[in-house]
């Protein structure tokens, strides 16, 4: 042990002697495609927070004396049919997008874990009955579902906050319970167990950091998807509906013939913010997917 | 094999049924109540009315009841009369509007295997050049472009600014059928179907490929002598192709998705729309119905995927 050569402490070596979670990051940061992301992203996320100090329309003021105009000095990216600023229906559409993506998210992680950990910690019964109510949930298109369960909730923040929820947790409550069978034998968790661990210990103090890594992959992942079916459903008019701004609602205005051929700045700009976000968050996520994975730091 | 099949088909069939309560239930959970949609508002009936309506169409019984009548009448091919559309039925409204989504769908899936395999194999085979990165670049932008957004630019751009194609429809209204007419209106929302699709494809087809072309027996026969074209595609492609044929069957659900939301912005006279409309007009016969009849497409698709996969593949035992 002694004579380890010094050569072999250059670089390897060093790299492994941080935490597992420095090395992770230490890796995210190199990843030039999840920094594109990043820098992309977090100006969104500024803009969309900050709009109201800064830009001077709200999203549902109306300018009479600029109808369907385009982009001029004061209305930057024009303005809508009823005279309503574009670029502020863009930022508070940004606003409801990122809202019911982020607590969606939330609500889909937290019950995916419960879910799956209950899977893996229950006994065979719970895994089996929920299992099979995951293979069920899984097997009709996600979009179907969506339709099928907005035609209940009806529309709004809060329904459509559910229904995506809903349609989300059983992928990561599969993996979730796919690593947790693995860990249930590992030597550490059967000894916790001997000892009389319950099952609050076992999910919170072994479960949820040996998961970690699936939960902050699967948040940044769904966190694009949310985005999309959200936009997806307010398209379909499900979803958001006017008055109330949403990115997918200002698509939806393109279904009339006027607006998509006569103003195209109506709908184009909604179109691209949202492909930037997705494609922003999908380059984060693949980042930390990688590096969050040990076996890049190998190859 | 033939065992493998059948407890494959009865488990298909545990998920339809089970799959109808839910959506039964679902439905009934509904606010609102599908009399509504009878009621002309200019003329409201009495409350005695009302009842008698309700008992007419069976909406006072309980649940179980109903969708005991609701199943042992679908087995039967009824599926009961759309609530929106007084007096039609359900199964021929389905009917008439598989053959649309059908032929949208097929063509989109068709023309999305040819782009998908070739693009993949020219990535694995001309590896990280200028090609292969561009191919992954377009990829990954057609897979983070939701397909309405896709389909409004198409139409923006090809129905709009370029006029290359009409903007909406299956056949022009009044016009004879023509099959040069139907292609026009076919050939732009089928195309916009397959670019998520064909993007995945790609994805896949690349990876396998790069992964066959590393295998000894394509050296061999490159030392044999045979030509590049041939090992590429007699000897790598039939062996890397394998993987992308289960594929079809598990992304089926997102080909369905897209359908629904192309349909929709091209007036495409399909199940997607039909759909759309009946969830906005909460025409519960007519959802049941549709979902009914999607889940038992993607079970079929499934199950014939297997079928196929155990078909090509030789090397595969089931058991």
């Amino acid at each position: 042990m002694a004579d380890v050569p010094t050569a072999a402490s250059a670089f390897p070596l060093a790299g492994l002697s941080r935490s597992p979670l420095q090395r992770a990051l230490g890796r995210f940061f190199r990843n030039g495609a999840a920094i594109a992301g990043l820098l992309i992203l977090v100006p969104v996320l500024l803009a969309v927070l900050t709009y109201p100090l800064w830009w001077r329309y709200a999203p549902n003021s109306i300018d009479l004396r600029a109808l369907n105009s385009g982009p001029t000095a004061v209305h930057w990216l024009g303005t809508d049919g009823v005279g309503r600023d574009t670029l502020a229906r863009l930022l508070q559409g940004g606003r409801i997008s990122l809202l019911i993506a982020s607590v969606s998210v939330a609500i889909s992680l937290f019950v995916g874990f419960v879910v799956g950990a209950l899977a893996a910690f229950g006994g065979r019964a719970v895994d089996s009955m929920v299992m099979r109510f995951v293979d069920l949930a899984m097997t009709l298109p996600p979009v179907i579902l969506l339709l099928v369960l907005a035609s209940i909730t009806g529309t709004g923040i809060l329904p459509t906050i559910f229904v995506i929820s809903l349609l989300s947790w059983p992928v990561l409550s599969r993996m979730v319970r796919a690593r947790l069978l693995e860990l249930r034998e590992r030597d550490f968790v059967v000894a916790s167990r001997a000892f009389g661990a319950g099952l609050g210990h076992l999910l919170f103090r072994h479960a949820l950091p040996n998961s970690l890594d699936i939960l902050v992959v699967y948040a940044s992942l769904q966190f694009a998807n949310a985005i999309l079916l959200e936009a997806g459903l307010s398209f379909l008019g499900m979803g958001i509906v006017p008055p109330e701004a949403s990115w997918g609602n200002m698509l939806r205005a393109a279904r009339s013939t006027v607006v998509l051929e006569l103003h195209p700045m109506q709908w184009m700009p909604a179109g691209a913010a949202l492909v930037a976000t997705v494609l922003a968050i999908n380059f984060i996520g693949d980042g930390l997917r990688d590096a969050f994975d040990p076996r890049t730091d190998l190859e | 094999m033939l065992g493998f099949y059948l407890k494959r088909l009865a488990a298909g069939l545990m998920m339809l049924i089970a799959l109808s309560i839910m959506v039964f239930v679902l439905l009934r959970l509904a606010p609102g109540d599908p009399v509504d949609a009878y009621l002309n508002p200019l003329a409201p009936l009495s409350q005695a009315e009302m009842e008698a309506l309700r008992q007419r169409l069976g909406l006072d019984q309980p649940w179980l009841v109903q969708y005991l009548a609701w199943l042992r009448a679908a087995l039967g091919g009824d599926l009961g009369y759309s609530i929106d559309r007084a007096g039609v039925r359900v199964l021929p409204l389905l009917m008439e509007r598989t053959g649309p989504t059908l032929l949208l769908m097929l063509t989109g899936l068709a023309m999305a295997i040819v782009l998908g395999i070739a693009a993949g194999v020219v990535g694995a085979v001309k590896r990280n050049s200028a090609i292969d990165v561009g191919l992954g670049v377009l990829a990954f932008l057609a897979i983070s472009t939701p397909a309405f957004l896709n389909a409004l630019l198409g139409l923006y751009v090809f129905a709009v600014v370029l006029r290359w194609a009409p903007s909406g429809g299956m056949l022009t209204p009044g016009a004879p059928f023509s099959l040069s007419d139907l292609l026009t209106h076919l050939i732009l929302p089928a195309s916009l179907l397959a670019i998520v699709y064909s993007a995945l494809f790609m994805r896949y087809m690349r990876s396998s490929m790069i992964e066959v072309l590393n295998q000894d027996y394509l050296r061999t026969a490159r030392a044999k002598g045979v030509d590049e074209f041939t090992v590429i595609v007699r000897h790598a492609l039939r062996n890397a192709v394998l993987p992308v044929v289960t594929l079809i069957g598990s992304t089926i659900g997102v080909a369905i998705g897209g359908a629904i939301f192309i349909e929709s912005v091209f007036d495409w006279p399909g199940m997607g729309l039909l759909m759309v409309k009946a969830v906005e007009t909460r025409d519960y016969p007519v959802i049941m119905g549709a979902t009914l009849l999607v889940g038992i497409g993607v079970i079929l698709v499934n199950l014939l995927t297997d079928l196929a996969y155990g078909l090509v593949d030789p090397r595969i035992q089931v058991n």
